[in-house]
Order: structure tokens, then C-alpha cells, then sequence
């Protein structure tokens, strides 16, 4: 079944990337973050002596999990429910959205208190739970600035990262209800004291909490949440209700598997030691926390992910963002371009797989194969290679439509697979690109064919013929070298 | 058919063959000679906690001086009388007569003193894991100031250390590392949004 919800782009990405490209304050903000953000990972990285063999172990441990994933998530359900939670299982955003809609009803509650989710993001909970009335907070700063924004995340971690500080300082003042403009200035700590105040009345009255998890441990059906700010203990802690929706892929197998990606997950995200917080509860622990905790898996696409045997690895993902920040692509186009909440390079091979052949066709076209994602994935995700291999498929399925570039790759080859019909058409080639030359200029290159060329050039400079081929020269050296 | 028994099938039928062999090369163990004490106080500086180390009998010294200017004290049941002893504010014990609600945690002028599990060395980490010492969860929530004592034989080097040590993984955990922060504008570390602001550390060598 294929994958619904914010996963979906409206806009072709080439188009995306254009309306974004034309925003340079947009790519400032980016290049500052991701930069930031690149070096800090670098350093804390460079400090393990064993980072590769933890990589090497986090891939295997997840390729394990996909191999024998209806075992453990069938022994997770039952070690979640002897704990005490109730375990719901959801086919689609549709149906995730209906079975948290149903549970929050039976509350009574016409608010819930969020701990910032990308499986929450992309099923569209909050707008699901709009419909039915019920308004959902984001405690994230980062989605709190997003939401007051009426925007859309941009990236995995820093859904806010397209905004600098002083863009947040103005959408404080004019959306935060209540906010003290006084004390409100543009410096990162009076901002986050201003988040501060504005949430806390929220989390120590919320009847409702939702989350997500990043780790599902199927040995002792434990949940865990990795954060920093502390709104989300204060969600998985205070309120009497809380819901979990999680992807069928966060299962770990046993709860040592945690060193892993305890490891793993805060120096290539935030590139911290560790983060400030992370919070592992089993079901319902009585006196402390909630007394109704329900877990909702969810597949939406990910089953079919798994079916692909190239593609699979995809589902190794731990939602990092590592690949964002080191991608030449996204510096420059930023999160939205995407149309996805999954962005960048895991998202260009993750939402097309997660929706199917059809919607997101252009996505993993949004690379240049660097293999920068590659180096920095945490559980060694291919990224290049999962790109190609959808490529691959892409032209695949259209094989039997016509298309002018197939007809002028076919006439190419054509023309290749002889040396003198070569020969002649290079020939042919430099005569006919000589008016050309002069507006190339010194690097030889053509930004802009005329029609039909032009679709070539649309997203790439076209090289002029030289003015002189290697067998040419090869031919006159030989020549002059004859005695 | 239910979404249960239809997630479960449709995995079936796409998952790959065979088991996965895990290699486990990376460390679990470490030179005995590592001063990990010295490693774990340099981490938590480097989170912008406060730290001091004392000998067990000037736990309660400590304490006091940590805690000067604070007018009430909330401790989970088993934190030591003998840490309390020199601290001249209120002490409310949570569960003595009633257990602490959130707005008794709430109130301003109060600091929490908890003890840990254990803590790693390497990434400053402290480990909450709900014994008596520590208490539930909310009580190093909610107050502005936590105050953790952390004996020396408590510090491991890495995460797999701390992990095996734990008696029971199905208790509420609590890895803390430093004080609340957020890394949300412009991607810096700023310490400070809706966990405790201000973090202490007493390592007690013993």
C-alpha cells in the first residue's frame, strides 16, 4: 500500500528549486546552519576512535530488524502490552490520523501538547486533529516557530533552520499570544526564555501528550525519545494520556542495541556528545507518568520500501539529518524545494518509495551524486546508489513512451559505433559550432542550446566540440615524428 | 482482514531472506587507566554545568554551598539525611506525607537533589533510572535547579558500560547531559528552555 500524507510534492523539483533559489536570504540562513552544524559533527566525530565499526554495527543491527521484522514487532506488541500500553497498528496517514483522532476524543481533550515527530509531520496529524477540533502544540521551539509561522518544516532536526534570529524575534512579536516584547530581542536565549513562558502553563495543565519515538525496542517494549530542550519529558511525563505513533522500522531488537545508537544519533545530528535529554519508558509505570500510554505503528509505504531490494536500505534511517547538512543541494535549495517532510538526500530516496512510482518521480533527480551523504549516514546508507537505482527505474517504467532524448541518445549511438561516421560527424559538429564560439568564451562552454538543444541546457553547459580531437593531434604528431 | 494481520503480511512477503550477523567491533571496554572521573567533569563543564568534587564527608558541605540562597529543597524517599545535614532551607520529601504535585515543583525558590544510577565519562551523561535516591521522573523536571550527586564508582567510560549496569531497563530512564538547551536558531547551543536551567554535579570520591 502505497504512502500517504506530507510526503507528497505538489511541484516537480526542478520547479520547487527555482521559486526557492531566487530567495537569497534563504540560502544565507542555510549556508550559516548547515556550516555550523557540519564542522561541530566533524569534531565530535573525529573523537571516536571506533565511529566506523559503530556504523558498521547500526547498519547491520537495522538490515537485521527488516529481515525479521514481523517477529520482533509481534514480540514488541506483546512486551509494550504486558507493560501496560495498548498497541494500535495503522495501514496509512489515514488511517494513523482516525485511530489518534478516536483516542483523543475518548479523552475529552480539545488540546493536546506535542513532542516534536517526523512520523506525526508526515501522516498530517495536526492538521487531522484541526478537523475534529482539537488543537495540537508544538513544544520543539523549532516547530513552535514553524507553526506560529503557519510554515512548513525544512529540514529533520531544525525544521525552523530557514529562519535566522531575527526573523524568529519578528514572528514571536507578532504571533506569540501574550509574548513581552520588552524583553524580546533578537539574542537566542531571550528567545528561547520567551518559548519558555509561553509553554509552560501548556505542559503542567496538558491532559494529552503525542509523540513519536526514535527507538522501538521489541526485547522489552520500550520507547525511547531523544531531545534537548526538555519539552519532551515534560510531554511523555506530566500528562495522563499519551500516544506514541511510530514507523514498523524504529524497532531495535534488544535493548543493548541502544550503546549503538545512543552513539550513533546525537554526534551526527547535533552534533553534541550526547543531547541534553533522552527519556526510555516501558508501558505505564505506576505514580510515574502517564497512566494511559498508546502506541500506534504505522507502514504508510514502508512495506513497500521493503520490497525493494536496492531500495530497502532507505529504512535503515534514524532521522539524523546528517545528509541535509553536508549536501551541496540542499545548502542551496533548502528543505521546501523538496515537498516533503522528508527532505534532502534521504528524503530525494525515501518519499518517492514511500509513495510509489508516480508522485515525487523527479526527486531523485535532486543530486549530483557527490556521495557526501554517503560518508556522513551514520548506518551507511547508500544514498548515490539508492538515487540510481531509481532512476533506473524511472526510465525503465516509461520504456515504451516515446521521448527525444531517448531518439537522440539512439541516433548517438549510432553514430559511436563506427570511427569514420564519428569522425565526420565531429566534423560536422565543429563546423556547425563555430558561429557558437564566440559566444562561449573563454571556458569553452555553452550555457543556453538553441531549440530542441535547448532542453539539454536547461539544466546543464554544454561543452563546444574542440577545436582539434586526440586522434587529430595524435595523427599530425605522428606525422611530424616520421623522419 | 485487520491492519495488524495486513502490515504483517504484506512484511512477509517483501522482506528479505536469511539472518543479518551483527558485528560488534566497536568498544565495550576501555584502559583501566583513563582517568574517568577528570573526563566526566570536563564534559559536564563543557555543557556549562557546575561541578565539585568532595570526599563523602563533605557531601553536606557541598550541598550547603551549592544551595545557598535556595529557601526550599525537594528530595525523592531515599536521598540521604546525612546530605541534608548542613542545608539550613525547607526540605519537602516527595511521598512524605503526600507525594509532590506539579505546582509544589513549580514554585519559585525551589531546587531538586537527586542522586544517579550511573554516569559515562565520554559524553557526560548523567542516568536517572527511578531508584529511591532519584525518585520520579517529574521531580528533575519541573524545578528550575537540579541538584546530582554522583559517586566516583558510578562513572563508567562509554554508553555500552552504562547501559549493562542498569538493574532493571523497564523503569522510566533519564539520560541527562547538561542542562536544558536547544540548538533550534541558527543551529548554536543555547542552555536554558523548559528542563532545569541551571545544572549541578558533586562528585563524591569514595
Amino acid at each position: 500500500m502505497s504512502g500517504t500524507g506530507n510526503i507528497v510534492a505538489r511541484l516537480p523539483f526542478p520547479t520547487a528549486a527555482r521559486n526557492e533559489l531566487a530567495d537569497a536570504q534563504l540560502r544565507a540562513n542555510l549556508r550559516r546552519a548547515t556550516h555550523t552544524i557540519r564542522d561541530k559533527r566533524q569534531r565530535v566525530v573525529a573523537e571516536v576512535s571506533d565511529w566506523e565499526a559503530l556504523r558498521v554495527a547500526g547498519a547491520a543491527i537495522k538490515d537485521d530488524v527488516l529481515a525479521r521484522l514481523p517477529e520482533l514487532l509481534e514480540q514488541f506488541e506483546a512486551a509494550a502490552t504486558a507493560a501496560g500500553a495498548t498497541v494500535h497498528w495503522a495501514r496509512d496517514s489515514a488511517e494513523a490520523c482516525a485511530v489518534v483522532t478516536e483516542l483523543v476524543r475518548a479523552t475529552g481533550s480539545t488540546e493536546v501538547v506535542k513532542v516534536k515527530s517526523m512520523a506525526t509531520q508526515e501522516i498530517g496529524l495536526n492538521e487531522a486533529l484541526a478537523r475534529a477540533g482539537i488543537a495540537a502544540v508544538e513544544t520543539d521551539l523549532a516547530e513552535l516557530i514553524v507553526q506560529l509561522a503557519d510554515d512548513t518544516p525544512s529540514h529533520i532536526l531544525v525544521p525552523a533552520i530557514h529562519y535566522n534570529r531575527g526573523q524568529i524575534r519578528d514572528i514571536f512579536a507578532r504571533r506569540m499570544p501574550g509574548v513581552d516584547l520588552a524583553a524580546l530581542t533578537d539574542e537566542p536565549a531571550a528567545l528561547a526564555e520567551a518559548a519558555r513562558r509561553h509553554l509552560r502553563a501548556k505542559f503542567l495543565s496538558a491532559k494529552v501528550a503525542i509523540s513519536g519515538a526514535n527507538f522501538a525496542v521489541a526485547e522489552t517494549g520500550t520507547l525511547a525519545v531523544v531531545e534537548s530542550e526538555g519539552n519532551g519529558r515534560m510531554c511523555l511525563t506530566l500528562p495522563e494520556t499519551l500516544i506514541s505513533v511510530v514507523g514498523i522500522e524504529k524497532i531495535v531488537p534488544t535493548f543493548r542495541d541502544l550503546e549503538v545508537f545512543l552513539q550513533l544519533l546525537p554526534r551526527s545530528s547535533t552534533g553534541e556528545r550526547m543531547n541534553p535529554y533522552t527519556s526510555l519508558w516501558t508501558g505505564v509505570t505506576p505514580g510515574d507518568g502517564p497512566r494511559t500510554v498508546h502506541i500506534v505503528l504505522v507502514d504508510n509505504g514502508r512495506t513497500d520500501t521493503l520490497a525493494d531490494s536496492v531500495g530497502r536500505q532507505a529504512l535503515r534511517c534514524i532521522r539524523c539529518s546528517a545528509c541535509l547538512n553536508v549536501c551541496p543541494v540542499y545548502e542551496r535549495v533548502g528543505g521546501h524545494a523538496y515537498g516533503s517532510v522528508y527532505p534532502g538526500p534521504i528524503g530525494a530516496i525515501l518519499s518517492p518509495q514511500l509513495t510509489g512510482a508516480g508522485a515525487n518521480r523527479t526527486l531523485p533527480y535532486a543530486s549530483t551524486l557527490c556521495g557526501a551523504c554517503f560518508d556522513a549516514c551514520p548506518v551507511r546508507i547508500n544514498i548515490p546508489e539508492v538515487l540510481v537505482h531509481l532512476r533506473q527505474s524511472g526510465v525503465d517504467a516509461e520504456r515504451r513512451r516515446p521521448s527525444a532524448e531517448r531518439t537522440a541518445m539512439r541516433a548517438m549511438s549510432w553514430v559511436m559505433r563506427d570511427r569514420r561516421r564519428y569522425a565526420a560527424a565531429l566534423r560536422a559538429a565543429r563546423r556547425g559550432s563555430a558561429p557558437l564560439r564566440l559566444a562561449a568564451g573563454r571556458r569553452g562552454v555553452v550555457r543556453r542550446l538553441p531549440w530542441p538543444l535547448s532542453a539539454w541546457t536547461a539544466s546543464r553547459d554544454a561543452p563546444l566540440p574542440p577545436q582539434r580531437t586526440f586522434r587529430e593531434w595524435w595523427a599530425a604528431r605522428e606525422r611530424d615524428n616520421t623522419p | 482482514m485487520s491492519a495488524r494481520d495486513e502490515i504483517l503480511g504484506r512484511i512477509r512477503a517483501a522482506r528479505p531472506e536469511g539472518r543479518v550477523a551483527v558485528p560488534r567491533e566497536y568498544r565495550t571496554v576501555h584502559a583501566a587507566d583513563t582517568d574517568l572521573v577528570g573526563l566526566l567533569v570536563d564534559r559536564l563543564v563543557d555543557y556549562r554545568a557546575t561541578v565539585r568534587r568532595c570526599g563523602t564527608d563533605e557531601v553536606a558541605a557541598t550541598v550547603a554551598e551549592l544551595l545557598a540562597g535556595v529557601p526550599r529543597l525537594a528530595v525523592p524517599p531515599g536521598v540521604p539525611e546525612e546530605w541534608l545535614a548542613a542545608y539550613s532551607g525547607t526540605v519537602v520529601r516527595d511521598g512524605t506525607p503526600r507525594p509532590l504535585t506539579v505546582a509544589d515543583l513549580d514554585a519559585p525558590g525551589l531546587a531538586v537533589l537527586t542522586g544517579c544510577a550511573v554516569a559515562v565519562a565520554q559524553t557526560g551523561t548523567l542516568l536517572l533510572d527511578a531508584g529511591p535516591d532519584q525518585g520520579r521522573r517529574l521531580l528533575s523536571l519541573v524545578p528550575d535547579h537540579h541538584l546530582c550527586v554522583v559517586h566516583t564508582g558510578q562513572v563508567v567510560a562509554g554508553v555500552p558500560q552504562a547501559l549493562a549496569r542498569l538493574a532493571d531497563p523497564t523503569r522510566p530512564l533519564t539520560l541527562v547531559s547538561g542542562p536544558s538547551a536547544t540548538s533550534d536558531i541558527e543551529l548554536n547551543r543555547v542552555e536554558g528552555v523548559h528542563g532545569p536551567r541551571r545544572l549541578d554535579v558533586i562528585v563524591v570520591d569514595r
